[in-house]
């Protein structure tokens, strides 16, 4: 290359160098990450630990989800599928073949991965509205094939799941001993998450997100990416849902329901998509108002909407997302 | 002076009752500047999108160093070293200026698909992607988000990004459309500097532009080639003055 040279690159590569030692972290999020982890480890002295459990869940299933419409400019509507299949496959392994706990979570990850890549297939050769269409016709037929398959127990789901052992030795069978598996594994996903938004290939994904015309151009066979985020997305959120069927020793309907699609849409958009932090915070929120308005019965579904309503009239960057545009940060 | 780089033969898109480009036979030679001029709706862009695969001609081939690529995908036209840049400037908005540059330098990796690795092993593309900015004249907006940027310094941007695949042939579609003077000089001058080396095909409605850079001309119109040659001849070729610069022949021409 011709034109003067430059020698001033040390700004960036401390800057680097820095967020090499922090996992990829900036300090605004490393600083955040403190305080999510720092909340997990609090947070059974003060709440619930299955409640906790089930927002854990949750948090992996939105930031899993997120990764497509936040960084890839992709919008589900089928996440239940991945998320419902995981549940189920995790449920039914641990149940009828007795393995331990990492393995059927597993299980359940890799089939909602191997689901991800036939429906991403098939979904990434449409954009906007169509994607979202497609995607969520294939979740549809996931639900009425789980309604008539005969392992899924049909209307009663799969019941009365043991909780499984942890590596054939940890017995889960106290709250506090499945919370801990549970929260390492929401995060273990989180960080591989955070890792993926944060690496050459999440690059990619990123310069598809602001212009796919010009990442054609550049030279990247941007299906592929699409597809690989696709599948990563699908198996994290098939995690999510087998950790879940571990936490309550059920996989049912609702798991698989487009009311759980839509639900992870709104706990991200409450959150901020794109934003790293964002999906965990909305799940904390969502989940919360779920089980403290439950005393008022349908009036939740009410408050949801009017909350959905306010975040997408008054800030559509969510929660995070807002805080992070004032902060002039990206969290 | 040598052999044709890219060559198409009846090249035709046809819309749904619209014939936007008509059996284009175009050659464009090695080393040299082209350009591609002609009025609005001409059937330029859409020449430059059927030459990068964008859309898929009707008709007609297209050969690239003597190689057909009527069949490939646009993304493999790319890597067969045919860049375009596009006429709206397209930059990867939240991207920052450098990180717009080193996506373009990481393709040098072959496929990025290593989601596990952190994005730390990019850097050492950091000196060559500020060595680009420096070329356009951004070296100070390095961090800058490209979205924030000025129109003028998007173009550049997008010309360093361009740049950075080293490509054999650039497809510039109206490189200073929209642009002030200075940042007009400062495209020509960039133009004329990069071309060591490369075969650039550019669409330009700033003739001074073309008649300060580009070897050979090939003037549209309605979808067809109405004159070929240098500046000269094409300039004072009655048909392109009646089509052309007709209606406007007293700036455009000298403009």
């Amino acid at each position: 290359m011709r034109g003067a040279s430059v020698s001033d690159t040390s700004g960036i590569t401390r800057r680097s160098g820095l967020r090499a030692l922090a996992f990829g972290f900036t300090g605004a999020q490393a600083t955040a990450l403190i305080i999510l982890v720092a909340a997990i480890i609090l947070g059974p002295a003060v709440l619930y630990p299955v409640f906790l459990m089930k927002v854990l869940c949750f948090a992996l299933f939105a930031s899993a989800f997120n990764l497509l419409p936040g960084y890839v400019g992709l919008l589900s509507f089928g996440h239940a599928a991945y998320f419902g299949m995981g549940s189920y496959l995790a449920a039914w392994t641990a149940k009828y073949w007795g393995i331990d706990a990492e393995i059927a979570i597993l299980i359940g990850g890799a089939a909602a991965g191997a689901l991800g890549l036939v429906f991403g297939w098939l979904a990434i050769r449409r954009q906007g509205i169509y994607f979202a269409m497609i995607t969520l016709a294939l979740a549809e037929m996931v639900y009425f094939f789980c309604t008539e398959a005969s392992f899924t127990g049909g209307e009663d789901g799969i019941q009365q799941v043991p909780r499984a052992r942890l590596l054939g030795m940890f017995s889960m069978q106290a709250d506090m001993s499945l919370y801990w598996l549970v929260a390492f594994v929401f995060l273990v996903g989180f960080l591989l998450i955070h890792r993926i938004i944060h690496s050459p290939f999440g690059l990619v994904l990123q310069a598809i997100r602001e212009n796919e015309p010009r990442a054609v151009s550049l030279g990247y066979r941007v299906d592929q990416y699409k597809l690989l985020a696709f599948v990563l997305s699908a198996a994290l959120a098939g995690i999510a849902g087998a950790t879940k069927s571990q936490v309550f020793g059920i996989a049912t309907l609702t798991d698989v329901h487009s009311s759980m699609s839509g639900e992870v849409v709104l706990i991200t958009l409450i959150g901020g998509i794109g934003t790293v932090f964002g999906p965990a915070v909305g799940a904390l929120l969502f989940g919360a108002l779920e089980t403290y308005l439950a005393p008022f019965g349908d009036w939740v579904t009410v408050t949801q909407g009017a909350i959905f309503v306010a975040c997408v009239l008054a800030f559509r960057r969510g929660l995070i997302g807002e805080l992070a545009a004032r902060l002039r940060l990206s969290l | 002076m040598s052999e044709p780089i890219l060559q198409t033969t009846g090249l035709t898109k046809e819309f749904r009752g619209f014939v936007a480009v008509n059996g284009v036979d175009l050659s464009v030679d090695s080393g040299t500047i082209h350009a591609l001029i002609g009025p609005n709706g001409a059937g330029k862009t859409t020449c430059f999108n059927l030459l990068t695969k964008f859309l898929p001609p009707t008709r007609g081939t297209i050969r690239f160093k003597g190689r057909d690529i009527t069949g490939l995908k646009p993304a493999d036209v790319a890597r067969l070293g045919l860049v375009r840049s596009f006429q709206i400037s397209a930059v990867f908005a939240h991207l920052t200026a450098l990180q717009n540059v080193r996506v373009a330098l990481q393709r040098e990796r072959g496929g990025s698909f290593d989601f596990w690795r952190s994005d730390t092993v990019l850097d050492r593309y950091n000196g060559r992607a500020l060595d680009l900015l420096d070329q356009v004249g951004l070296h100070e907006f390095a961090d800058v988000p490209a979205g924030q940027l000025a129109y003028g310094r998007k173009r550049a941007l997008e010309i360093a990004t361009t740049l950075a695949l080293d490509p054999e042939m650039l497809l510039l579609d109206e490189p200073t459309a929209g642009m002030a003077h200075a940042d007009v000089d400062r495209i020509v001058a960039l133009v004329s500097r990069i071309r060591q080396g490369r075969t650039i095909l550019m669409v330009e409605h700033n003739l001074s532009v073309v008649e300060g850079l580009c070897d050979r001309i090939t003037v549209l119109t309605r979808g067809r080639v109405l004159a070929e040659g240098d500046y000269a001849t094409v300039s004072r070729n009655p048909d392109v003055i009646a089509a052309y610069l007709g209606s406007e022949a007293g700036d455009a021409a000298h403009a």
